[in-house]
């Protein structure tokens, strides 16, 4: 845990003294099987940690209790608002929706999960705004171009809803949906999964620097190790529900402590 | 005509009533909310008015005038069979006067008569709730009303103006009740939207089919929702009503023949034949007893 706020001072650079999430001895249980077991991490404004493992270590599973998706059977999530500290799962329903609607993004996998199909692409950037109070169309509008224009996507396409999208389209207009409202925070559930390698280093370039110009904290669950070496500065390892290891991302890549972690990065093909 | 004894008063019996009339109250204390009712199997199909219909047995007393309007007429079938439903379970006086009406049940359209205290619009609802068709879930619309989250509702509007220029959405217009709860207005014509607003006249709403009453109490503010930028607009016509000449009412168009011949006349049959018999310089007693086809309607 040691290495969170010295990732961060170099990472964001802009001295924070506090962690933006911290996660408490998190723990999931299906009857007797542990999804998640005993999970504590702090994650600083600007960071990217990305969360590695296998299918069924519990990757998602820990993300969606961090968004407050679903209630932990132990432990606590705190995230930072400003100089108030909100227990996640101890706070009203209202103030868990407003946040994910604020100050936090989630990207799905799947973009149908984050986006609105059947509405326009501009509608799908413009909801969160709208939802916010904005009132005024044409700025709205203007908003949602210059958005399109920041994930790569033709402006003329604005009115067509996402199911006429390629899926790295669909995949930049949630990030665009996304990041409109300017969060501090975002969830990415494997977002490059599901699309082709030249597609998926498009987007990959378009995340990063998105992520360093906005300053964005991101938890990244991914099983892809490619990714997380691009992406991010910190990594944890799961495995059956644990974190086995965690670090910065060269290092866990690089020289792997833990067994699982070494047969993870073996496993590994080499074009 | 005299009530049929063999049904109870207005058709309901007593405890389905006061459920009803419980669920109003409700209603009425929260503008705008939807309120479950358990909404019974009525003698005529849903889709029909069944909503409207139980709500206006519930509130019926034997001193009540009754009229029933669909789509600003007295005379089409749906109205003829509900005013006629109640003369013989309730036995109450009907009319096509709105002045002298003390309960209006109304499917599409608000009377153009301006409505007074001590009235009752009753309207027939087939999809209570506004958020539908941007979120199918049931469970959600209900968190989103609770928390007030209604950007989804601009959503909407957002789709109309990008595809159409303009806010299309002519009928069933979503309008927020009392700064806080976005209400559908029932498929009225946004035309009568404004005349929600501050309405001296209690307005209730009943889904039988969705089993939901709602409730608009007097005097309480209706907005209808829109942007900075593409204010609420009611719709005009160029030309005013073929029979009594009004420019200031909602008109339906009526195709006379197969040649494209086409007139535009009032859909509120009661107004547009008082404006007439008010021309011809006749008083308006013609309208008492029973209802006479106003000539607005002959055309309809």
């Amino acid at each position: 845990m040691s290495a969170g706020p010295l990732i961060a001072a170099e990472g964001s650079g802009n001295g924070s003294a506090r962690p933006l999430l911290a996660a408490e001895s998190l723990s999931k249980w299906y009857g007797l099987r542990a999804a998640c077991r005993d999970v504590s991490f702090e994650l600083w404004p600007g960071e990217v940690l990305g969360v590695v493992g296998e299918s069924g270590s519990g990757k998602t599973t820990l993300l969606q209790l961090l968004s407050g998706r679903l209630t932990p059977c132990g432990g606590r999530v705190f995230y930072h608002d400003g100089d108030d500290v909100v227990d996640v799962h101890a706070a009203s329903e209202a103030t868990r929706r407003g946040l994910a609607r604020t100050q936090w993004g989630m990207v799905w996998q799947n973009p149908s999960d984050g986006l609105r199909l059947g509405a326009s692409a501009g509608a799908n950037i413009g909801e969160r705004l709208m939802a916010l109070g904005q009132r005024h169309y044409g700025n709205i509008r203007n908003t949602a171009v210059d958005w399109l224009r920041r994930v790569e996507i033709p402006e003329d396409r604005i009115d067509d809803p996402p199911a006429a999208f390629s899926g790295g389209m669909r995949q930049r207009l949630q990030i665009a949906r996304n990041l409109v409202t300017a969060p501090r925070l975002v969830f990415m559930d494997e977002p490059t999964g599901g699309l082709d390698v030249s597609v998926q280093a498009k987007l990959l370039d378009l995340i990063r620097s998105l992520v360093a110009r906005m300053n964005l904290a991101v938890v990244l669950v991914t099983h892809d190790l490619a990714v997380a070496r691009l992406l991010a500065h910190r990594l944890m390892v799961m495995q059956g529900g644990r974190v086995v290891e965690q670090g910065l991302t060269d290092r866990v890549l690089d020289d792997p402590l833990h067994p699982y972690s070494q047969l993870l990065v073996s496993s590994v093909p080499r074009v | 005509m005299n009530r049929d004894p063999q049904y109870n008063f207005a058709y309901l019996d007593e405890q389905t009533k006061r459920m009803i009339r419980r669920a109003l109250l409700k209603a009425v204390a929260v503008p705008g909310y939807q309120v479950p009712f358990a909404s019974r199997e009525m003698p005529l199909p849903y889709g029909w008015g069944t909503g409207g219909i139980q709500v206006t047995a519930s509130i019926l007393t034997d001193q009540d005038t009754l009229k029933v309007i669909d789509q600003g007429s007295d005379d089409t079938t749906n109205a003829v069979s509900i005013r006629r439903f109640f003369q013989r379970t309730a036995g109450v006086e009907v009319t096509t006067a709105t002045d002298k009406a003390t309960v209006i049940q109304t499917r599409h359209r608000i009377p153009e008569h301006a409505l007074a205290e001590g009235q009752v619009l009753v309207y027939q609802v087939p999809i209570p709730e506004p958020l539908r068709f941007m979120e199918p879930r049931e469970t959600d619309t209900r968190t989103m009303h609770a928390l007030e989250e209604y950007g989804v509702m601009h959503v909407k509007l957002y789709e109309d103006i990008s595809l159409h220029g303009r806010i299309a959405t002519s009928y069933n217009y979503p309008v927020l009740v009392n700064d806080r709860h976005v209400m559908s207005p029932s498929p009225i014509p946004r035309f009568d939207n404004p005349k929600m607003h501050m309405n001296p006249a209690l307005q209730l709403f009943g889904a039988g089919r969705e089993q939901r009453v709602y409730a608009v109490p007097p005097y309480t503010s209706v907005k209808s929702l829109d942007f900075e930028d593409h204010p609420f607009s009611i719709d005009t016509w160029d030309e005013p009503c073929a029979l009594c000449g009004a420019s200031d009412t909602y008109l339906d168009e009526i195709i006379l023949d197969d040649g494209g011949a086409r007139m535009f006349v009032c859909s509120d049959s009661d107004h547009c034949s008082r404006r007439q018999a008010m021309a011809a310089g006749m008083d308006s007693d013609h309208r008492a007893g029973s209802p006479a086809p106003a000539a607005g309607t002959e055309a309809a």
